[in-house]
């Protein structure tokens, strides 16, 4: 692959997106953007199967795991959202670092 | 070239949703972001997936975000981050780093000669996948229902609190009555 190929500058993107999310996994504090942000992560991972299925002239075959994937983001994205709703309802907070009871 | 002006946008976007201070307007920039990779997906070939990623991933999630945060409310946090800057800086550096590293060793199989259409792929080779997506909707609904459901142990937490708090007034009126009693003995 040429580095000036547009489907290289998808991959670098694709590497891009992904980190934005890595950098948010690490620096969120917040329970309902640390879902937004695995969204994130999965959008990135979903270009990567697309663009994979592009590269390799097996486009149907990227779009079926990328389906598969949808679905069990949008299971994560429902769960995740319920237990900091749940979270917020009985300790009052959504901050990460609260959550925490181990001192020591 | 219009794709990767499309992948810089939506990297773009990514950064805005992680930057910006309320909820709702992080939600938003992640709508965005799912539009805009649907638009790329469709660009690549991939015309289903992206109709499934613009309805689900901008449509569907971004209710259930705005619900949740309709629900929970916003909530200002400090602007300490929970990881040093630097080190969180260069821990995602070092995974951008790897993940690049992974893509550009990235070994191609050469493209086959005719690839089988969608549904046949999906239905016919990937059917376990199907299968599997069956069990992790069933399981997501399930899971929901029981967090759902434990959102009524408040409401019995504060009339189990009242109960507790009446209970507690009756025995302090007991205990008075008996004090009295007693005193009213001493005094004879």
């Amino acid at each position: 692959m040429s580095l000036s190929s547009p489907l290289t500058i998808a991959w670098l993107g694709m590497v891009a997106l992904a980190g934005v999310a890595f950098y948010g996994l690490l620096a969120v504090r917040n329970l309902i953007k640390l879902v937004i942000v695995l969204q994130i992560l999965v959008k990135a991972a979903l270009l990567g199967l697309v663009l994979a299925g592009a590269t390799s002239g097996q486009v149907n075959l990227g779009q079926s795991l990328a389906a598969t994937v949808i679905v069990a983001d949008t299971v994560v994205a429902v769960i995740g959202l319920a237990l900091a709703v749940q979270i917020k309802r009985r300790l009052g907070t959504l901050d990460v670092r609260d959550l925490s009871n181990l001192r020591g | 070239m219009l794709i990767a002006l499309l992948i810089l946008t939506a990297v773009a976007f990514a950064a805005l949703a992680l930057r910006a201070r309320r909820l709702l307007t992080s939600t938003l920039w992640l709508a965005g972001v799912s539009a805009v990779v649907s638009v790329v997906f469709y660009l690549l070939g991939a015309r289903q997936v992206a109709v499934i990623e613009l309805s689900i991933g901008a449509g569907l999630v971004t209710v259930l975000f705005v619900f949740a945060i309709s629900v929970a409310g916003e909530e200002a946090m400090g602007a300490r981050p929970l990881l040093p800057g630097v080190l969180a800086w260069a821990l995602s550096i070092l995974a951008i780093g790897l993940l690049g590293w992974f893509v550009r060793s990235l070994a191609m199989p050469a493209p086959p000669s005719a690839e089988p259409a969608f549904s046949a792929m999906l239905w016919g080779q990937r059917g376990l996948d199907v299968l599997v997506q069956v069990i992790l909707i069933f399981a997501g609904v399930l899971g929901l229902l029981g967090l759902l459901a434990e959102a009524k142990a408040p409401l019995e937490k504060s009339v189990a609190e009242a109960i507790m708090a009446e209970r507690d007034r009756d025995l302090a009126a007991m205990q008075q009555r008996a004090h009295d009693i007693h005193r009213e003995k001493e005094i004879v």
